[in-house]
């Protein structure tokens, strides 16, 4: 029974495709069919086996051991298969390496330098706000989600002006990588020539201004905590996964309080809960949907026997509303303790980025909630599509100053 | 099973029954205490479980790591000689009524 492609005894074989345009559109559903079916599934579609509750989807990303990385986080099996791109020298690693090259990127995305750029950072918060209130009327996502994001880490980074607009698209390639030979994954593909050349350019260090988290992660080449071919790469990452990301998560923490007008006036009268507010948006629409791992050995998971070489799919979404672990897991509430949910993963590859994440969702909210009384969706929001990505294309709103 | 008492800023304090194998901030957490913040939810990358150690227990808790002392540093609080990130203290019966005071603010 136990082999590439097959499910030990005991397993459940469901016929979803958690990478279909349907199940984008209401995952919900699905999730708990997946969370019910058992602690271990297996999805005959892509012949791999997925996990959806909580317990299970924690205790595969901190076993590193067993369920690597370094064969890809997507479906690909990089034994198997060429990568589309190099390997990411962080996401796509396992420990020795991993432990190297993680500790670079902590240490320029650390506590420390967060609270040096604070104060930037909430200043174009609330210089988008300003431009906003402006409008009155405009697309919650273009105008404040993407917009504001790329008001401050582009420079943060260090990048030149010039070129930008590849940023996005960039991140998208990436995300909708990680998923099956699909259509979303091929086209994307096909289409990333010009992205991948405008990043690697921008990845050198010629071509990184000097105080950026660009520039930092290039000095530790002359501290010799990474040689200076790794350098470019690491960078690399930040420009994968530093952008697309903040956008979904502006984006949902917005949409959230648009929906729930009584989580944003709660917010209105206490905007230390603004923090809280962001985090829970990322439990609640958890913007990275799933991330594989492949198993290293033969395991038991749960009562599961998974063979060597298997793919593992998680589902982080239905993780963070897996009702054994959350108290009524479907309710958006900004007071809720939403510490272990699993929006940014768990154990040695969890976000290295959530910092910038949190301040960036933070400023903004406290920004908005300050001047703004109101929120209304005027208009039918439009979800975008991608393999990994929850979010939307377009939310268009109303905003009615305080 | 082992207690351990958390004084507030205030004054105010808790105390919490711990259970074997779960790190003070995960007790902490377990119990709804308010102060503790944990956003990374113990991996050791956000600062926002700290805790000044009362000085008699100081030198009964493990060492402080490289990575808990790099942390440590970009805590929101004033870092302290006796500051710590409770997610990396585990519980052991010799913890039994040790005493942490909470900071102002974690973020």
């Amino acid at each position: 029974m136990i082999g590439s492609g097959t499910a030990g005894s005991g397993v459940p074989h469901l016929d979803v495709d958690p990478f279909d345009m349907t199940f984008f559109a209401d995952p919900y559903p699905t999730h708990e069919r997946l969370r019910e079916a058992g602690p271990v599934v297996y999805l005959d579609k892509w012949k791999v086996y997925g996990v959806a509750r909580y317990a299970e989807v924690h205790a595969v990303l901190n076993d590193p051991a067993t369920f690597c990385s370094s064969r890809g986080v997507g479906l690909s099996d990089f034994k198997k298969e060429t990568p589309w791109r190099p390997p990411s020298l962080i996401l796509e690693a396992d420990p020795p390496a991993h432990t190297r090259t993680r500790a670079v990127l902590s240490k320029v995305l650390s506590p420390t330098v967060m609270k040096q750029v604070r104060d930037r950072f909430a200043e174009a918060a609330e210089a988008r706000v300003d431009a906003l209130l402006e409008k009155r009327s405009f697309d919650a996502i273009a105008d404040l989600a993407e917009a504001y994001p790329l008001s401050i880490f582009p420079d943060a980074l260090g990048l030149k002006p010039e070129g930008r607009e590849h940023l996005i698209p960039y991140a998208s390639v990436v995300f909708n990588a990680f998923g099956p030979p699909n259509q979303l994954r091929q086209e994307a593909i096909e289409r990333s020539a010009p992205h991948q050349a405008y990043v690697a350019e921008q990845c050198q260090r010629e071509n990184l201004a000097p105080g950026g988290f660009g520039a930092c992660i290039h000095a530790q080449v002359d501290e010799g905590a990474i040689t200076a071919t790794e350098a470019p790469l690491l960078v690399r990452s930040l420009l994968s996964a530093g952008l697309d990301t903040t956008v979904n998560g502006i984006g949902a923490a917005v949409y959230c309080l648009a929906r729930f007008p009584d989580q944003w006036q709660r917010l209105r009268e206490d905007l230390t809960l603004a923090r809280g507010a962001f985090e829970e948006a990322v439990r609640f629409e958890s913007p990275v949907q799933t991330f594989f791992r492949t198993t290293t050995r033969e395991v038991e998971l749960s009562g599961a026997r998974i063979g060597e070489g298997e793919k593992v799919l998680m589902f982080l979404a239905a993780a963070n509303r897996d009702p054994r672990r959350w108290d009524k897991p479907d309710s958006y509430d900004i007071t809720r303790r939403t510490s272990g949910h699993v929006g940014f993963g768990s154990g040695i590859h969890m976000c290295v980025g959530q910092l910038v994440a949190r301040l960036e969702g933070e400023v903004m909210l406290t920004a908005l909630a300050r001047r703004v009384a109101k929120i209304e969706i005027t208009g039918e929001p439009k979800r975008r599509f991608n393999n990994t990505l929850r979010g939307l294309d377009s939310l268009p709103v109303t905003i009615t100053p305080a | 099973m082992p207690a351990i008492t958390f004084i507030h800023p205030d004054g105010k304090s808790d105390r919490i029954e711990t259970s074997g194998g779960e790190s003070v901030m995960q007790a902490a957490t377990r119990h709804g205490l308010d102060g503790i913040l944990a956003e990374c939810g113990g991996n050791a990358m956000c600062a926002t479980c700290h805790v000044y150690v009362d000085e008699s227990w100081l030198a009964r808790l493990p060492a402080v790591a490289d990575d808990e002392d790099a942390l440590l540093d970009g805590a929101a609080a004033e870092r302290l000689p006796n500051s710590r990130l409770s997610c990396q203290i585990n519980i052991t019966p010799e913890l039994d009524g040790l005493v942490l005071r909470l900071p102002d603010r974690q973020v």
